[in-house]
């Protein structure tokens, strides 16, 4: 790093040692999530299946947690299974409709800017016989409503949109989405992960007859996470073997973890309104002085349309590993799409899909606030990143 | 364990020898299809007190990863002052060794880059003075422009989206 740059980073060491702008990864938990998972790891320890009492202690604690995240989104309680990740989650929604519902037929939709466990999951299921079809998005990677009506058919039997994407943070018009799919007599699927807990989620409203959400991105553990499953829907365990979770889930129970997401989602409840208030503030501040500040940055996503704690930038002539590295030197934890970074070396498929080329998506970068982003981190960046953004294009043969 | 060695990290965080040369004595130019990183080299060339070609100073610049940067200033760093024979011997594999730690597996392909444009660069000096070129630079020489023609395909897309976004 040049002299300049460690001055600014002595200078701000006090008051920000490290900036984490990488929330939509994973969130630390929250101090009051872990006192109420707490006892029940050494105290009430039960398996929910025993007949005890240290079992019904357990039982009790499940259940009392899936009413809590069954309320968040408008559903009913039985109509939560609780699951270790919202990898789980997808793979559940897309396999078990998918060989529940195969004699009606065998068709299913899913945009083209899914969460890699929904993609992977899909291009499985067509090895088993089964037809997907991947919808575009426009250039804020936006599903069209009409392209799901227009691509929906006799045999078709799912509908998978993320609500948030976790990559650019636009918002899907899902209610619109889930009204077409009830006319149409299609299940219509969502992958919550980024949204659940930050946006306000109403299952009935938005028609939605199964969704995805996990602990660990709102302030909760990681290793719990959920799938709501409306009342009536057909569907077919993954797991089998104890009958867990009605069935669908078999597995002993984490009742920890499930606590905790259950605290999580309680805190997100009461303090949401709130919060992506404050954070659509903090990120509006960071997007417009970018923007300002660094010559030919540009904002991927949609500008209003957005998870409040969503940003994501391209910077021409520059590379995101770089960028990242150099930002981590500097206190800033922060993520890109840039195929240096990712083991497949290929460039991340959303901004592939929102029509970026290769190398504008080499030059990614995506800073994703939080419970504890603060003004001055912001301002720390906004100091820090043009500068960074400079420096490696002075190194870059892409001179502005 | 972190994943880059200690010897990366320095050369990233300081690389040396960043820069262009003006009027340089060759000059070169290699791309990655795979990742899409981008990389020039510019030699300056004089003569030992044997009269034999050496690379006095050498400059580069590149759009890339860490281990792109990384490498492309310790090969800087090597080759100044060496003879132009013993230079073209430099493998990749010379290159990952001295940086310690080794690279992860889909990182390899980083540290080619370096040693293409640096091939590129005396190619570029040999031509400019009608020098005697070996097949073997000749054929590599052959092999990077292939990739380059390429890559060149796709920046045109991306010099256009500079512009369309400065307007």
């Amino acid at each position: 790093m040049t002299k300049e740059s460690r001055k600014i980073y002595r200078a701000h060491k006090d008051l920000c040692a490290s900036v984490y702008l990488d929330y939509a990864a994973t969130t630390p938990v929250d101090p009051r999530v872990v006192k109420a998972m707490l006892p029940y790891f050494s105290e009430k320890f039960g398996n929910t299946m025993s007949l005890h009492s240290f079992g019904q202690e357990a039982k009790q604690a499940l259940e009392e947690s899936r009413e809590i995240v069954a309320n968040l989104i408008k559903a009913k309680p039985e109509e939560i299974i609780f699951t270790s990740s919202a990898t789980e989650s997808n793979n559940l929604a897309l396999k078990g409709i998918a060989f529940a519902n195969k004699d009606k037929g065998r068709h299913l939709i899913i945009s083209s800017i899914e969460h890699p466990c929904i993609i992977e999951s899909a291009e499985w299921l067509k090895t088993q016989g089964f037809e997907v079809t991947k919808l575009k998005v426009d250039k804020y990677g936006l599903v069209n409503p009409e392209d799901v009506k227009n691509a929906i058919k006799k045999e078709t039997i799912l509908v998978s949109v993320m609500h948030a994407n976790n990559e650019i943070g636009t918002i899907e018009p899902i209610e619109e989405i889930g009204k077409i799919c009830k006319e149409k007599r299609v299940y219509f699927h969502t992958d919550a992960a980024q949204s659940f807990g930050k946006i306000p989620i109403d299952v009935n409203k938005m028609n939605i007859d199964l969704l995805s959400a996990s602990s660990h991105k709102l302030y909760g553990p990681k290793g719990a996470a959920c799938l709501f499953i409306k009342e009536g829907v057909k569907i077919t365990p993954l797991l089998h073997g104890g009958g867990h979770e009605t069935g669908l889930r078999s597995s002993t129970v984490n009742v920890p973890a499930i606590v905790g997401f259950a605290e999580a989602t309680r805190i997100c409840e009461r303090e949401m309104k709130k919060e992506a208030q404050r954070e659509i503030k903090l990120r509006d501040k960071l997007i417009n002085g970018v923007l300002k500040k660094i010559e030919g940055s540009h904002l991927n996503g949609e500008p209003k349309k957005r998870l409040p704690n969503n940003i994501n930038f391209s910077f021409p002539g520059i590379e995101g590993e770089s960028l990242i590295m150099q930002l981590d030197f500097l206190g800033i934890a922060a993520s890109t799409g840039s195929a240096c970074s990712s083991e497949k070396l290929e460039p991340s498929h959303v901004l592939l899909a929102i029509g970026l080329k290769p190398e504008q998506a080499h030059g990614s970068l995506r800073l994703s606030l939080g419970r504890w982003t603060k003004e001055k981190d912001i301002d720390y960046v906004l100091e820090v990143l043009p500068k960074v953004v400079k420096r490696l294009r002075e190194i870059s043969p892409f001179k502005r | 364990m972190p994943i880059y060695s200690k010897e990366i990290i320095k050369h990233f965080k300081n690389p040396k020898n960043v820069g262009k040369i003006k009027k340089p004595s060759g000059w070169g130019q290699a791309g990655n299809i795979v990742c899409g990183d981008i990389m020039t080299i510019y030699l300056k060339i004089g003569e030992n007190k044997k009269g034999e070609k050496i690379i006095e100073d050498v400059k580069f610049e590149t759009l890339g990863c860490v281990v792109a940067i990384a490498n492309t200033s310790l090969l800087t760093t090597m080759v100044k002052g060496k003879k132009l024979e013993d230079v073209l011997k430099i493998k990749k594999d010379d290159l990952i060794k001295r940086l310690g730690q080794p690279l992860p597996p889909f990182k390899i392909h980083c540290s080619v880059l370096a040693v293409d444009a640096l091939k590129e660069a005396i190619y570029d000096y040999y031509l400019k003075n009608k020098l005697e070129i070996s097949e073997d630079l000749e054929k590599e020489h052959r092999r990077i422009t292939k990739t380059k023609e390429e890559l060149e395909k796709r920046y045109k897309g991306f010099q256009a989206f500079e512009k369309e976004i400065l307007k």
